[in-house]
């Protein structure tokens, strides 16, 4: 019996207070987090005037700060330092993670009890870090100095030298941030299938090839969770290294963030700084949908194993 | 006979191979870990041994010394350590709060309702949390000194919702997805209307996984450097900010900087004792059910 369009109420539409009740119910919240994010348009904006914080005029004055960002060689340093500074020390702290979450496999008292220890230097703020490594590494005070003068070493320059001051800095940041690997690979690590393994020792697999071949591609989605969180936190470090020295010795640690702040704060050149940001912006937009990405891919990967 | 003999000789040989590997292994491990373990542990016992070290022997010992408290009563009585840690509390909590207020609803919608653009919202939620602090910083400095919110209360806690909420949402979000649709429906069928559902059943039953994200979220905003160093002034004080105080004057008393440390991270590990098992899932983002 075809049916007819009739006034009375049709059962398959959705009634409209219905539908539109998810958005009253999101909207508080998404008017907290809009309204502080119309100052991200503004950035835009500014990136095409000359605003400054000395003189109460500006204008737009188009492309320049963009032309002059990309000509210029402290751009390119900074970006260098950005890179290095992100990369190594993610790199670093995914394989020492990795690795600790690997010896804490083996449920035994010792490995329960710095379960829970090992968290601890991952809620301390990067700021308080410093402070704390500032205490371990002053060459009057500090417990490193005496500990390197045992092997003949004497006066090591840590953050005060061009040359030692990346190190001091990722080792900081590594101090902190490796428990967060530690963490989601030990989740992977217990959330992992049991029967593979036991097939693999009956067949003889040497624990090598065990790992080669199931372990780590099953820790595989685990790990690019925590590179996708640490390297785009790690880009874009700015407390670790202005509380370690602002940027110093030289330029040695001015990655964009540092470079961006002190345009705009010590040199008042607020468009000039923007360009910078937005750069920053987009490396790390950029590359964690490629790690969303492959991530996706190697979920799915895990799964059909 | 003699073909048993070898076969048990083999045995045995590899046997013995195997029990020394073992033992090879756990001392390895052991090993390994309490390498990490004083890489990752010795800063913070420094940090307390530090700060009850006297002025006087803080250049000449190292783990002898005659323990003191005079750095605690210098640092509490003698400077405003004590009125930033007020401060600092002050603003992370309410944070929370207002983030708890505003943020379970959109977590629950967005767990629940199907609804246009519902997938990009979240996304857009989450890319708050990757957004360079220093990028979202700038604008609003110029927009809060023109409306007078910069050095107030109100506005660091209006920022920190970019820290907090993020996190709340896509960690609850999780935890809402995982309650079956049948305990709503059932309370459906008794007559109770969609917010007292939610507010009755859905919120108690989610309500450990609420404390344990609210707590991360009010260290996350505890531990937070950019938005207060560049947004507040002389009026609201953090404590990241004013430790860094410590160190920066010329005479560097290291023992009120191993206090002013010491008390800045005490309520984080006591706090974060409590969140152990839903810590993973709150770390990332509810990306991986630890």
């Amino acid at each position: 019996m075809p049916t007819k369009k009739s006034s009375s109420v049709n059962y398959n539409e959705i009634p409209k207070n219905i539908r539109r009740r998810p958005f009253y119910i999101i909207a508080p919240g998404m008017i907290i987090l809009i309204g502080i994010m119309i100052p991200f348009v503004l950035a835009i904006l500014l990136s095409f005037t000359n605003f400054s914080f000395k003189s109460i005029t500006w204008h737009f004055i188009g492309l320049r700060n963009w032309i002059s960002m990309l000509t210029d060689s402290e751009f390119y340093h900074a970006l260098l330092v950005t890179l290095v500074y992100g990369v190594s020390a993610t790199a670093v702290q995914m394989v020492l993670g990795t690795v600790v979450a690997l010896l804490l496999k083996k449920d035994t008292f010792y490995s329960k009890i710095l379960k829970v220890l090992f968290v601890f230097p991952l809620m301390v703020a990067p700021a308080i870090a410093v402070l704390i490594w500032q205490l371990m590494t002053s060459n009057t005070v500090g417990v490193l100095e005496k500990f390197l003068n045992l092997f003949g070493v004497f006066n090591f320059p840590w953050a005060s030298s061009y040359r030692t001051s990346m190190f001091t800095a990722v080792l900081i940041d590594t101090w902190v941030n490796t428990p967060f690997i530690l963490l989601l690979v030990l989740a992977g690590i217990q959330s992992l299938p049991k029967s593979p393994f036991e097939a693999a020792q009956v067949d003889g697999a040497s624990a090598w090839f065990t790992f080669k071949t199931l372990t780590f591609p099953m820790l595989k989605p685990f790990m690019y969770i925590a590179l996708l969180f640490r390297l785009m936190a790690a880009l874009q470090e700015f407390a670790v290294i202005f509380s370690l020295s602002k940027g110093g010795p030289g330029d040695s640690l001015m990655n964009i963030s540092l470079t961006a702040y002190m345009t705009a704060f010590k040199y008042s050149r607020v468009g000039v700084a923007m360009p910078y940001l937005l750069v920053l912006w987009l490396i790390i937009n950029y590359s964690a949908k490629a790690i969303v990405k492959r991530q996706r891919k190697l979920a799915r990967q895990a799964e059909g194993l | 006979m003699n073909n048993k003999n070898e076969i048990d000789s083999k045995l045995v040989s590899s046997y013995n191979k195997r029990k020394k590997r073992k033992v090879l292994g756990a001392v390895g491990r052991n090993l390994g870990l309490t390498l990490y373990a004083v890489f990752a542990l010795f800063p913070l016992l420094w940090m307390v041994l530090c700060s009850f070290k006297p002025d006087t022997e803080m250049y000449t010992t190292v783990f002898r010394f005659h323990p003191t408290t005079a750095n605690y009563s210098a640092v509490l009585i003698g400077t405003d350590y004590f009125k930033a840690f007020y401060q600092n509390f002050v603003v992370s909590a309410f944070a929370v709060l207002i983030t708890i207020v505003a943020g379970v609803p959109v977590a629950y919608a967005l767990a629940r309702y199907q609804f246009k653009s519902k997938e990009s919202v979240a996304f857009t939620i989450l890319s708050f949390k990757f957004a360079p602090e220093i990028l979202v910083c700038l604008p609003v400095f110029l927009i809060f000194q023109k409306i007078g919110l910069y050095d107030t209360y109100f506005g660091l806690i209006w920022v920190y919702q970019l820290v907090t909420m993020p996190l709340l949402i896509w960690v609850l979000r999780g935890y809402f997805e995982d309650i079956s649709v049948e305990i709503e429906q059932a309370a459906q069928l008794d007559g109770y209307k969609w917010y007292e559902i939610f507010l009755k059943t859905l919120v108690p039953l989610v309500k450990p996984g609420l404390v344990s994200v609210g707590l991360l979220a009010f260290i996350f905003a505890w531990n937070d450097f950019t938005f207060p160093l560049i947004l507040s002034g002389s009026n609201i004080q953090t404590i990241t900010i004013t430790s860094l105080r410590y160190l920066a004057s010329d005479t560097v008393h290291y023992g009120q900087v191993a206090v002013a440390s010491t008390i800045a991270v005490l309520p984080e590990v006591i706090g974060c004792l409590f969140i152990q098992k839903h810590l993973v899932r709150g770390l990332s983002f509810g990306a991986v059910k630890g």
